[in-house]
């Protein structure tokens, strides 16, 4: 079983020198919230997710949950592990202290969603759901909802879980048929079923709050005749304690690739008729207004979009760990420059280092963008200043769909070369090098699978205030390699800062003549874009990820020039600065390669007929 | 009832950096609270508990008015602490240490109990807990592996290498105690937030009355000569089973007196 050590040092680096904690530290909510207690915060969250979740993640893949009757069992350890994060008062650090949150900055919470990713993906599942569910009550909830439901939701006492995909309604949630009927007291009653619902039934909390999409009797069709319920477990009673059995019941749970300890299951709404007085159907108060549930999900989207792509984050970060352990143990084989008959730690040999760095390299970019996200969700929410404020929602909405499928998509590449470093017992399940690539590969598909991102971004984001939004994006990116010295011709442009510059103002030339490309072509004929979204997300990306490493180097190069930096610190900024390079050479390159498929547009994508494509 | 606990901030042990010149460990960096010390800890806040009240307060020596570790302690419910910082105690030896916290400890007011590790992780002489009890002329009970308070008593089971002994003596006392007396807890976001603003009162040597030239390298008595690493661990013994395995290991056991 591999350990798991929070990456404390490189959190604090990019809280500190790329997602800015101590201007938010100045924001007004978040005035407690002042470096040290930030880093002291985490640090012993970090201890928590090493010692008592890391240890649960390898039995949980090879248990699995298991539906038994009317419940769900979570592997042996989640209860005791779930019951830890709830009693540390951990779940409550990044919501509003009106209902009894930490008050935290968001991207404080996120960094700890990396750990509990890291620690275990499968269990943070449920606290990923439940985040949802509060932002969909936090948002658009009647004070009555709150009231009931905020609180223990907070606090982790009570789950929460969204419900939205059926088995003929999933990237297309607007064919769902679950039902909601209004009664006279204003409560609804549902009926349908729905499936893939994360966390659906489980023991880790007494109560569960499903938040259920559904839709009335004269809604009108598709997404515009979707409402948003709130479906209990157990129905509240005034006073706060649970009453009645709802008759919402677990029907099933799916056999899965990986996150095989989440239970993803099937719900049944209404089914039973047991709700004897109530009538049939299961109990369901709407949220905010009918057929509005759409557009409520959209609120929550940036959110829910990020904290998938930190899952792939923080198995990315585990796999790292994992396989330099390995490579600095396994002895094979002389590596260039070893002594005649002296064998070698395959970290020395120069295709294990190139993936050692490649791992490195992608996980620390990845990192950069998750958290230069948050960061921007928490300007955008609370900056006094409306024009700040305005840029970093923009800047929110342009990366939404980038972090999500970038961070995802390296995800199941860090995975891979994670099995690939460890050679054949890497195949062998019981390494677990296995189970992060397994787990990793869902993260592509559920939120909106990466092609769904690529719509996103080239449908919804690029149009953005008429482009002017990307075109933002991209001055930004330029401003970063003037201060990289990159667009300098008189420098002699040997240093790694001046090397990582004009790789970087290659690869925003890339992206400034792909994008020229999609407007043009795009606009005209959106199948042409469509066509070519999935290369164009990819070049945005990696370029968006080498920005983010330029910055990276500048900050580590300033705090070296500082002074007084020695041992373990300096050694930390001198990796930062070689690391950033590699990606500025070795990485950040292949977006070159992906103008000619995003230039190629939509020609021959139809050209053959679907039985011709069947052969 | 109110209960003192002597903890140590130490270097993390594991990126401990190098030695100084005078074959000393760097302090200069954050220090961070002896995992020992958290047994010690949460065992007073157990007894401070069950006893329905009651301080527990932490004393402390460390360079350049440190207090990471003792925050971590402070989290995880401890009310406040004294600290002891100052330039003259580089170089303490245990004697002096013990003379510097013992004064330390003088300074809270109605202290029942004293706890400490049995020894630190970094400096492992020992030493420290009973010399405190000598220069207070308190009782000095060592090695508590079970700790409990009643009526002005506290009864210890002390570990010993074949078992433990029952013992007791009056309040106030002195105890140390093993890694075995309780499962140390984790601070919580809370505790960690109410840490910040729980009293650290920081003194140096002259406060507590002493002499600062009868300290530190100046009044240990001792000097550290050289300093080498601990020998690699041997490599294990490997027994092929040729049908006599069992036969080898029962002889391996017998070897080390186990059986």
């Amino acid at each position: 079983m591999a350990d798991y050590t929070p990456p404390l040092r490189d959190i604090r680096f990019v809280l500190e020198h790329l997602a800015g904690l101590d201007d938010l530290a100045k924001l007004e909510p978040f005035g407690h919230a002042d470096a040290a207690s930030v880093f002291g915060v985490l640090a012993e969250f970090g201890r928590l997710m090493s010692e008592v979740w890391a240890p649960t993640n390898a039995v949980g893949d090879a248990e699995g949950s298991r539906h038994e009757g009317d419940e769900v069992r979570t592997p042996a350890g989640f209860r005791e592990a779930y019951r830890h994060y709830v009693a540390g008062g951990w779940p409550a650090v990044p919501f509003d202290v009106d209902y009894q949150g930490g008050g935290f900055p968001w991207v404080v919470g996120i960094a700890m969603q990396e750990m509990l990713n890291s620690a275990n993906m499968a269990l943070a599942m449920a606290p990923l759901l439940t985040q949802g569910a509060i932002d969909a009550i936090a948002f658009h909830g009647d004070e009555a909802q709150k009231e009931t439901f905020l609180r223990p939701m907070v606090t982790g006492a009570w789950s929460g879980t969204m419900n939205l995909t059926e088995p003929d309604a999933g990237s297309d949630v607007g064919a769902l048929r679950t039902r909601a009927v209004r009664q006279d007291d204003g409560t609804y009653r549902i009926t349908g079923q729905k499936v893939f619902i994360t966390f659906g039934e489980h023991d880790l909390t007494e109560q569960i709050v499903h938040l259920v999409l559904a839709r009335t009797p004269e809604a009108p069709p598709g997404t515009k005749g979707i409402s948003c319920f709130i479906v209990p477990k157990y129905l509240v009673e005034e006073d706060g304690s649970l009453g009645d059995r709802n008759d919402v019941h677990v029907v099933s749970i799916e056999h899965k690739m990986g996150i095989r300890a989440s239970p993803t299951c099937v719900l049944a709404f209404g089914e039973r008729g047991d709700g004897g007085a109530r009538g049939e159907g299961a109990v369901g108060y709407l949220i905010g207004e009918e057929h509005a549930g759409m557009r409520y999900m959209f609120t929550m989207m940036n959110n829910a979009r990020l904290g998938v792509g930190v899952e792939g984050l923080g198995l990315a970060e585990r796999a790292y760990q994992q396989a330099v352990a390995y490579a600095s143990e396994r002895v094979q084989g002389r590596a260039p420059g070893a002594s005649p008959g002296e064998s070698s730690t395959i970290i020395d040999h120069p295709d294990v280092r190139r993936m050692l760095l490649t791992m490195k390299a992608f996980t620390e970019a990845m990192r950069a963008m998750c958290y230069v996200q948050a960061a921007q969700i928490d300007v955008a929410k609370h900056h006094p200043d409306e024009a700040a404020a305005t840029e970093a929602r923009e800047l929110v909405e342009l990366l939404t769909p980038i972090v999500k499928s970038w961070c995802t998509d390296l995800a199941e590449t860090v995975t891979s070369i994670g099995i690939q470093v460890h050679g054949g017992v890497g195949y062998v399940e019981e390494t677990g090098a296995a189970q992060h690539y397994r787990d990793a590969k869902i993260t592509q598909i559920y939120e909106g699978t990466n092609g769904i991102q690529a719509m996103d971004l080239v449908g919804r984001k690029l149009p953005l205030r008429g482009g002017a939004v990307v075109r933002d994006q991209i001055s930004r990116m330029r401003a970063t390699v003037a201060e990289l010295g990159g667009g300098d011709p008189e420098g002699d442009g040997e240093g790694d800062l001046a090397v990582i510059g004009a790789r970087l103002a290659e690869a925003v030339s890339t992206l400034e003549a792909a994008t020229g490309w999609m407007f043009e072509h795009g606009v005209a004929d959106p199948v042409e874009a469509l066509s070519v979204a999935t290369p164009y997300q990819r070049l945005f990306a990696t370029t968006v990820g080498g920005w983010l490493m330029g910055r990276s180097a500048l900050a580590a190069r300033a705090a070296l020039d500082g002074g007084s930096v020695d041992g373990s610190e300096r050694s930390f900024f001198e990796a930062k600065v070689v690391t950033a390079r590699f990606f500025a050479e070795r990485l950040l390159p292949e977006v070159h390669g992906l103008v000619g498929p995003v230039m190629a547009g939509g020609r021959g994508l139809f050209a053959l007929t679907p039985a011709q494509l069947a052969r | 009832m109110n209960v003192v606990v002597c903890v140590k901030q130490i270097p993390d042990p594991a990126d401990p950096g190098a030695l100084e010149e005078d074959h000393t460990l760097k302090r200069d960096g954050k220090l961070i609270l002896d995992e020992s010390d958290s047994y010690g800890v949460e065992m007073a806040l157990q007894l401070a508990d069950a006893a329905g009240g009651g301080d527990v307060t932490l004393v402390s020596m460390a360079p350049n008015n440190e207090t990471s570790g003792l925050r971590t302690a402070l989290a995880m419910g401890a009310a406040k602490a004294v600290l002891v910082s100052d330039d003259a105690l580089s170089g303490a030896g245990a004697l002096d240490t013990a003379k510097v916290l013992a004064a330390a400890i003088k300074r809270v007011e109605g202290a029942d109990l004293i706890l400490a590790a049995t020894e630190s992780s970094d400096g492992y002489t020992g030493t420290v807990p009973e010399q405190i009890a000598a220069v207070l002329d308190l009782p000095s009970v060592t090695f508590a592996k079970h700790v409990e308070v009643a009526d002005g008593t506290v009864k210890v089971q002390r570990q010993t290498e074949s078992g433990f002994d029952e013992c007791e003596a009056p309040l106030p006392a002195l105890v140390s105690v093993t890694a075995g007396v309780v499962e140390p807890r984790y601070p919580s976001f809370k505790g960690i937030m109410a840490a910040k603003s729980k009293p650290v009162d920081q003194v140096t040597v002259a406060d507590l009355g002493l002499d600062p030239s009868a300290v530190g390298w100046a009044g240990a008595g001792q000097e550290i000569v050289d300093v080498s690493p601990a020998p690699e661990r041997q490599a294990g013994e490997v027994i092929e089973d040729e049908g006599d395995a069992h036969q080898k290991i029962v002889e391996f056991l017998d070897g080390l007196k186990v059986l």
